[in-house]
């Protein structure tokens, strides 16, 4: 079915020539990405050094519990997704099929619990401006403010993340589906390989993620 | 013979037709809306950078008008502060940024390299799409009051304070940051991996050079502001400080993530114009580039120095006389390469055989103004000097400097060197050197007198201002019409030109380069075969280069 | 327009002289790279023009030591200009030791002033000729920043948070101040002046003519207790004109000669029966009970420092007085002098206060 279409586009000299500009531009985009998010993390950073209190007070009041469930199951996404391009260089369309599948799926179960770990936090009264309690925090003398401003950089570096994510989770449904109907091959793999390399790098991003936020200070619980 | 491409086989006999070039391949709406000719793609950003340039131009008229007088009668302090906020907004980012990469860049890259097209077309055209929808969500946002932020949008002013479409306008420009991120990856990615047989990197163009090193810094700095400008918006709609003071966040934090951007933008600005410098320059004088690889290499020196000094914004602004020190000496340091290319240029000129057609012109004063106008970033970048200077018209006058005597005026040349061969036609020259000189001294006239008013120590952004300063005012708004009536000519004479103008050949200004071996207007494959490559560039001394037509 | 031109902004300051300094070095060495430049440029361009003969140039691919030479003078000369504008940044930055503070708060679209002992000012600061004056500011909403050209001094203000800095004027004068960092509609028109006077004249404004200076605040209790209405500047008026009467003599009634001092006002105001000035009658009301001992201390700092012509006119506003005085008005005479609700007017002037006898009324009830 896919025998009559060029792989190779017309201003390439040759299918290597294309696969390897393929790769530098995803590379690139990732390097862009990278600073994107950088800007988070520098301001965070700045506001961690001059608030390392209350910082550390607010992060303690994250759900530890759903943040590493969450990075188990990212991690485990990031395996799928190296199956399934393992499989399509293999040409085994099944499993490269069902770990399209998988990788998408548990995909969505992360955004699934990182819905349920916001509703938590909604109720824990960690939503500035939604709903906070300043008082509880001025009773453990934190200043409430700096609390918001880490719960501000926390909600804005996880949803970004998975704004990400969700167009990641598109993206590889996509591909399944074009999969299930025998659109990639041992010839035609590179759509899959740099899904992937956008997918390893949303994981990678979560692994920095969780410890800047989860885990600053010394915690008594995991919620 | 090495450098011109073999001849094709004789092709079998056929009726004479004109050949096909990318402008007659195809006519119609669809066939230029849905083009992936990165040469199409070149002309329809022409076309639209050319009207944002006409709607920044506006504004810079206003703003000149109404400071002739002392007193503020023209327009009302609100309206002043949305015009100049509109014209730093459209002219850095709809017109200075993109003007000579998505023109001049996307037609004539690929050529330079003897490839068939940029790496991704298709993210080309998209490049464009997005560039024009930031464009509209602009206009039409400025059509509606615009903001009166400035285009610098400090906070907590900008977050806080502001009842204007700041959110708007943030968005328009984050989408078309997007836009300059896929120019510049789609730039990398080509001249990385599509650069025809015995390219090697030292026989590139130092055009591509400039480009490449313009494309890296597009690439890094871009998504900064992208991020900056969001949360800005964050900060507008959800209350919740980032930046605000009043709820603990620190205003510095997004000077320095603003600036971190912002100054290497300048970089990505004059890059392109210097690499138009080192094609004209050797072309125009008929001899090689004077230190090729320290030209190269000078290009991405700017680039990466260019990230390293973004401080020297807010010497005044409230960081630790450390941080200041640091950033003064880093900013030193950042100008011996722009020397090094300056000196270049001028030793190329030795013993050579130099005509003055009008890119050489534009090019020639570029060195002049360029050099002004950093020698007075010399000034800005000393700390004692710029604590008495800073947000004056002296800043106002070095970075116009730059900005319109620099990279106009090299946008202006390259236009005009690369002209026949997008068009196929020939401007008048005599016209073409009429204009050249208008915009050189109306350009003088604008902005000399205000290196003095800035000493004297007038704000930038003021309306109104003592009596004292207004002699200086009105020559500067005078310089100003001469510099519009040198730009208004180019406009007409051009577009005349494509009707009425001489046809070009391949190589009317006999200038090396793979560009100038294929047809002007050039066929939408640019070439009939893949040229080989295997002298330096700018051979003009061992090679007699036909000078055809 | 062309009566007033300004090209050169005036030297006020201890740093103006250094800036300009470095102006002039900077200057110099710019426009020599410039000449270099444009001169070789002409040259070349003459020289090297395109004729016939002129149609082959050689291939020069460059020079290594032409490229170290003109890599290695531009950064010397780079540093050369960072370590002398270091130079003059830290003179700018560090305030010395024995400045005098002000207090300066930016608020859209005003600045408003405060020196050490209260006195209030906006949008001008007024500072003595030859002093340090240290400067900190704070905003109460958007940065903005603080710029006097003529001292060559600005710095952001910055809400949240204290800045400094600080500069000695050198010259008398008024010098323009502005707002240099955009900070909404009326940015262009958050400017002032600082008033540069000399020590003395500076002493004067401090203590007489300041917003919230003790002796304005005396001036404005003369007017609410209506002291002016009797102790106006007409010499034949009811009661003493007070211009320049602290630390002289005075010549009472009963012959006897008393310094007006603190203590003698003091008395004047709460018991003023007790010394009655020559020539006057004893019908000033006393005011123990409604002058609280601070308006006390203010009366007198404004009495002490009450020049020639500077009493206040009696068509001054006014704060209505708060409380009835205990005692009657000031126009209607005490019983025991009974006659006329005014006394007649005098022939001659009367001095307020003379350092010898009082010359004898001519007319008018004797007590």
């Amino acid at each position: 079915m896919e025998a009559s279409r060029t792989l190779l586009a017309h201003h390439f000299r040759d299918l290597d020539q294309q696969r390897e500009a393929q790769l530098a531009g995803m590379w690139i985009f990732l390097a862009t990405e990278v600073l994107v998010f950088g800007v988070l993390f520098t301001g965070y950073t700045a506001y961690r050094t001059i608030y390392p209190e209350a910082f550390a007070a607010a992060s303690q009041h994250l759900n530890l519990f759903i943040g590493g469930i969450n990075t188990i199951v990212l991690l485990s996404s990031s395996l799928t997704m190296v199956l399934a391009v393992y499989a399509t260089r293999a040409g085994r369309r099944r499993m490269q099929v069902a770990c399209l599948v998988l990788t998408a799926l548990l995909g969505t179960l992360f955004m699934v619990f990182k819905a349920a770990e916001y509703t938590i936090d909604y109720y824990d009264e960690l939503v500035p401006g939604m709903k906070f309690n300043q008082q509880e925090w001025l009773a453990q003398r934190v200043n409430p403010r700096e609390v918001q401003l880490f719960l501000m950089f926390y909600y804005i570096m996880t949803g970004l993340h998975a704004l990400h994510l969700s167009i990641g989770i598109g993206l590889i449904g996509v591909q399944a589906v074009l999969a299930w109907r025998g659109r990639f091959s041992p010839a035609n793999y590179m759509p899959v390989d740099l899904a992937g390399l956008y997918w390893h790098f949303v994981d990678v991003i979560w692994i920095f993620l969780l410890p800047l936020l989860y885990l600053v200070g010394t915690r008594t619980s995991l919620a | 013979m090495s450098t011109l491409v073999s001849p094709a086989p004789a092709p079998a006999p056929q009726p004479a037709a004109a050949p096909k070039n990318y402008l007659n391949v195809a006519y119609g709406l669809k066939s230029w809306l849905l083009t992936t000719d990165h040469k199409r793609i070149a002309i329809l950003y022409l076309v639209t950078i050319s009207l944002m340039f006409i709607l920044g131009g506006l504004a810079a008229s206003l703003i000149r008008m109404e400071l002739i007088t002392p007193d503020g009668n023209l327009v009302e302090a609100q309206t002043y502060n949305q015009l100049f906020s509109a014209h730093g907004i459209i002219m850095v980012w709809f017109f200075l940024i993109p003007s000579i990469p998505t023109v001049m860049g996307n037609f004539v890259i690929p050529m330079m390299i003897g490839a068939r097209d940029l790496a991704f077309p298709r993210l080309n055209l998209a490049s464009w799409y997005i560039f024009v929808l930031g464009a509209a969500v602009v206009l039409w946002t400025i059509l509606r009051g615009g903001v009166d932020t400035g285009w610098t949008f400090y906070p907590p002013y900008s977050t806080s304070s502001s009842y204007t479409n700041v959110i708007p306008v943030a968005a328009g420009i984050l989408i078309s940051g997007f836009s300059s991120i896929l120019t510049g990856l789609n730039f990398v990615v080509t001249v990385h991996r599509m650069r025809a047989p015995g390219m090697t990197w030292f026989r590139l163009p130092l055009f591509i050079w400039s480009l490449y090193a313009t494309s890296i810094i597009l690439i890094l700095a871009t998504p900064v502001l992208a991020m900056v400008l969001l949360l800005v918006a964050v900060e507008r709609i959800t209350g919740f400080g980032i930046f605000d003071p009043a709820l603990n966040g620190d205003p510095l934090l997004f000077q320095h993530l603003f600036w971190f951007y912002s100054h290497p933008a300048v970089y990505i600005m004059v890059l392109p114009a210097m690499g138009v410098v080192s094609e004209v320059f050797p072309c125009f004088a008929r001899k090689n580039i004077f230190g090729y690889r320290f030209v190269a290499f000078a290009s991405v020196a700017i680039a990466v120095f260019g990230f390293l000094v973004w401080g020297h914004h807010m010497f005044v602004a409230g960081q630790s006389a450390y941080a200041a020190m640091t950033f003064s000496v880093l900013s030193y340091l950042v100008a011996v390469p722009s020397a090094i290319k300056v000196f270049n240029w001028t030793a190329t000129l030795y013993k050579g055989s130099i005509a003055f057609d009008a890119p050489m012109l534009y090019a020639i004063g570029f060195i002049a103004m360029f050099t002004m106008g950093g020698l007075t970033g010399l000034f800005l970048a000393c700390l004692g000097l710029d604590i008495h200077v800073h947000d004056t018209y002296f800043v106002i006058a070095h970075f116009h400097f730059i900005m319109v005597g620099g990279m106009v005026m090299g946008y202006m040349s390259a236009l005009h060197f690369w002209w026949p061969k997008m068009t196929g036609r020939k401007y008048p020259e005599g016209w073409g050197r009429l204009a050249a000189l208008t915009i050189f001294f109306g350009f003088l006239m604008t902005f000399l007198p205000q290196f003095l008013l800035g000493y004297e120590g007038m704000p930038r952004r003021y309306y109104h201002y003592p009596p004292e300063f207004q002699v200086l005012n009105v020559m500067s708004s005078a310089g100003a019409t001469i510099l519009g009536a040198g730009y208004v000519l180019p406009l007409l004479y051009l577009l005349w030109s494509l009707k009425y103008g001489k046809p070009a050949g391949p190589n009317p200004w006999g200038a090396t380069g793979l560009e100038w071996q294929t047809r002007s207007p050039p066929p939408t494959d640019n070439f009939e075969v893949t040229p080989t490559v295997t002298t330096e560039p700018y051979n003009y001394s061992q090679e007699e280069v036909p000078r055809g037509g | 327009m062309f009566a007033e031109i300004s090209l050169f902004p005036e030297q006020a300051s201890t740093a103006a002289r250094r800036v300009d300094a470095l102006l002039a070095f900077m200057l110099s060495v710019s426009t020599l790279i410039c000449l270099l430049i444009f001169g070789l440029i002409i040259v070349f361009s003459i020289k090297y023009r395109r004729r016939p003969g002129n149609e082959h140039p050689p291939r020069i691919a460059g020079s290594n030591t032409l490229e170290t030479i003109w890599t290695a003078i531009p950064t010397v000369v780079g540093l050369v200009m960072f370590v002398w504008g270091v130079e003059v940044y830290l003179y700018i930055v560090r305030p010395p030791q024995d400045a005098m503070e002000v207090y300066v708060v930016a608020k859209q679209w005003m600045w408003k002033i405060q020196h050490p002992e209260g006195q209030r000012e906006i949008n001008e600061l007024h500072v003595p000729v030859g002093q340090p004056v240290k400067v900190t500011l704070t905003s109460e909403d958007v940065i903005h920043n603080f710029s006097v050209p003529a001292f060559r001094m600005k710095i952001d203000v910055l809400p949240n948070r204290y800045v400094q800095t600080w500069f000695q004027a050198t010259k008398t004068g008024r010098y323009h101040l502005f707002c240099s960092q955009y900070c909404g509609v009326s940015h262009s028109g958050m400017v002032g002046t600082v008033v540069v006077m000399k020590p003395e004249q500076y002493q004067a404004w401090l203590t007489s003519h300041a917003e919230g200076s003790i002796a304005l605040e005396g001036r404005k209790l003369f007017l609410k207790y209506q002291c002016v209405s009797c102790h106006s500047a007409d010499s034949f008026a009811r009661a003493p004109v007070l211009e320049g009467l602290y630390g002289h003599e005075v010549r009472l009634q009963d012959g006897r000669t008393v310094l007006a001092d603190a203590a003698y006002i003091r008395k004047s105001i709460f018991n003023p029966d007790a010394d009655i000035v020559a020539g006057f009658e004893p019908i000033m009301p006393s005011f123990q009970g409604q002058i609280t001992e601070e308006e006390l201390l203010k009366l007198i700092a404004f009495i002490k420092a009450l020049g020639p012509g500077q009493t206040p006119k009696r068509i001054d506003q006014s704060l209505p007085p708060v409380a009835e005085p205990k005692a009657k008005q000031p126009a209607q005479p005490k019983p025991s002098q009974g006659g006329a609700p005014k006394p007649p007017a005098r022939e001659s002037p009367k001095p307020a206060f003379g350092a010898g006898p009082k010359p004898p009324a001519n007319a008018g009830p004797r007590p």
